[in-house]
């Protein structure tokens, strides 16, 4: 007999429901793909193949400026919350269980659970604060307040890769005369690494991306690339921002691949 | 004949959780292992075996008693300050160092000179054949390979003493067995003492110099594998080393009347009252003239011996183990009635546990 166990994919318009799912989801970003290669000045109208867009937002003053200071600061931002999440998953996983530990995951977990505005205004006012202050309104608030939110997406794939890690191999390596300290360097890090790479990485995407916080924190001409793409889109819409959108979606699917590369199980 | 002493336990306790509710996993155990011996802690899962080992290593600190290494007190020295090294029953090999880097870790960690750790890696090698895998990453070799490697890796540092928790019970039988020659072999030549774990009584009948068998975080007994085996002092003993018939009966002016009623004449036993008598399959054989009944019940041919399941008057079954004849046929008939007598020598009296 055959087995008639209950699948979900034999449900009535399970296909239907499927393919309309991801034409929902592709169809918008292949036509903004598509339309970054238009020769026209219209967003909506085809008028044949051309790089001419690339070039145009390539030789874009504002555009360097805003792509150099989101890298900058995804850069900056991605290596402190990787050493931060680092040192939080080292001290979650690395210990018999205490109490108040669910407290501080979720305390170490709180910017993906606060709603975004809600940092951003606190950052807003809490940083405007320092700024009368000390009178600096330099790119380290971004820098900060990047940091603070990408901990999170940092701290994730390091404590899976800790908590995935034979504990035995520390004791080996105490067994064999390794100080408390030789045995981070020489075992624990190196076996950590890919973990914090790619946290490191997930950290910069999340960075690049973020427009909330960064709109409201930024300093006047502190523009990053998304805040630039935001503004572009009050005047005139061109083509332009489909090429800056589909360099930054370029740039994303690389490095989450490379992510994926980093944290897929082994063996 | 005095000898040294490399490790001893001093009523060492390890226990787990406090109060009532606390788990005794080692219950103040004192041993003392020889310089250059090869000891085995025997005993089933949860005897507390490799709790002792973790305190000798120095992975857990014992809740009471002391540990000494060579006549110092090390119960409160790190790990990584104590000449122990261990082989760990998962091998615990560093995935992202190559066999040669390995076996250099702990001699890079006690700050030797790179002449002497080369010379050395390459002596460890050729110790456990592995010369032609130096390069490799542990992920690419055996179970065995990888088992020579951790053996290298904990003999490079020339440690007091090397501890090996149930290094073998990841390998297949043959590789097993072969192991064990080897593992007898490189402490013979590295005159290094070898504290074993295991809970199979013939390793470590066949590998150990003494056996310590435990149960319950107690020790019950220590001595020599033919100590043990031919001399337990409890049932349990009797029971977890190889296979033992077990007998009761009243002893009295030199003979056991057993609860068949028959009596067994023990001229060297004294004492009188209920007892317990073990007699290994091995030490029964068939007489015309001996003191027991027992009805054949069953033959099983196990190629070197048959095994004979007997059952007595009162019900009560034993094993008798036979050397099997060239023919491979006994020439018993299951259903027949034989005599039976142990060897002589053979019955042991035993406590209760």
């Amino acid at each position: 007999m055959r087995d008639r166990k209950f699948s979900i994919t034999r449900m009535p318009g399970f296909a239907t429901v499927a393919i309309a799912a991801f034409v929902l989801l592709y169809v918008p970003i292949v036509t903004m793909v598509i339309y970054s290669f238009n020769a026209s000045d219209s967003v909506a109208l085809w008028g044949g193949f051309s790089l001419r867009w690339y070039a145009i937002a390539w030789e874009n003053e504002f555009v360097q400026q805003a792509t150099i200071r989101s890298l900058v600061i995804a850069v900056s931002a991605a290596l402190i919350a990787s050493v931060l999440a680092t040192l939080a998953a080292l001290g979650t996983t690395r210990r018999p269980s205490f109490k108040g530990q669910t407290l501080i995951y979720v305390m170490i977990n709180q910017p993906l659970m606060v709603p975004e505005i809600v940092t951003a205004v606190a950052l807003l006012i809490f940083f405007a604060g320092i700024k009368v202050a000390t009178g600096y309104t330099g790119l380290l608030y971004l820098i900060i307040a990047h940091a603070a939110f990408c901990v999170p997406f940092a701290y994730l794939p390091i404590r899976a890769r800790l908590e995935g890690m034979d504990l035995t191999l520390e004791r080996a390596a105490a067994d064999l005369y390794a100080t408390p300290f030789q045995t981070f360097r020489r075992v624990t890090l190196p076996l950590l690494a890919p973990g914090i790479a790619a946290g490191a990485m997930l950290s910069f995407v999340i960075s690049l991306d973020d427009v909330i916080i960064t709109e409201f924190v930024k300093s006047a001409g502190q523009d990053t690339l998304p805040t630039y793409m935001l503004g572009q889109l009050r005047r005139a819409v061109t083509p332009e921002v489909n090429a800056i959108s589909t360099a930054l979606l370029v740039l994303t699917v690389l490095l989450l691949t490379a992510f994926f590369l980093l944290t897929r199980k082994r063996d | 004949m005095t000898q040294e002493t490399a490790v001893e336990a001093i009523a060492a306790a390890r226990h787990y959780g406090t109060g009532s509710t606390a788990v005794k996993a080692l219950d103040e155990v004192s041993i003392s292992i020889r310089k250059g011996e090869f000891f085995t802690l025997l005993g089933p899962s949860g005897c507390g075996k490799t709790t002792l080992l973790r305190l000798i290593a120095g992975f857990e600190t014992p809740t009471s008693g002391q540990i000494l290494l060579s006549g110092k007190d090390i119960t409160h020295i790190p790990p990584n300050e104590r000449r122990v090294n261990t082989v760990f029953q998962s091998y615990a090999l560093f995935p992202h160092l190559t066999v040669a880097r390995n076996i250099a870790f702990g001699l890079e960690m006690l700050g030797r000179p790179n002449a002497e750790i080369d010379n050395r890696v390459k002596e460890m090698l050729a110790l456990v054949q592995m010369e032609q895998m130096a390069e490799r990453k542990p992920a690419m070799l055996s179970g065995g390979q990888q088992q020579r490697v951790a053996l290298a890796r904990a003999l490079a540092p020339a440690p007091e003493v090397l501890l090996l928790d149930e290094p073998l019970s990841a390998l297949d039988l043959k590789l097993r067995k072969e192991m064990q020659l080897e593992l007898k072999r490189l402490q013979t030549k590295t005159g290094i003492t070898f504290v074993f774990v295991t809970h199979d009584q013939e390793e470590a009948l066949t590998m150990s110099d003494r056996i310590g068998v435990m149960k319950s975080g107690k020790l019950l007994q220590v001595g020599g594998p033919r100590d043990i085996y031919n001399a337990p002092v409890n049932r349990f003993v009797a029971d977890f080393i190889g296979e033992t018939n077990f007998l009761k009966g009243q002893l009295a002016n030199g003979q056991v009347t057993l609860a068949t009623g028959e009596t067994l004449p023990l001229p060297d036993a004294t004492g009188s009252g209920e007892v317990t008598l073990a007699i290994r399959p091995e030490q029964i054989r068939i007489a015309p003239d001996g003191p027991i009944t027992a009805k054949l019940k069953q033959t099983v041919y196990f190629g070197t011996d048959t095994h004979c399941h007997l059952a007595l008057a009162d019900g009560s079954e034993i094993v008798a183990r036979l050397q099997s004849p060239p023919s491979g046929e006994t020439g018993l008939q299951e259903g027949e009635t034989l005599r039976i007598a142990p060897v002589q020598g053979a019955v042991q009296i035993l406590q209760e546990d």
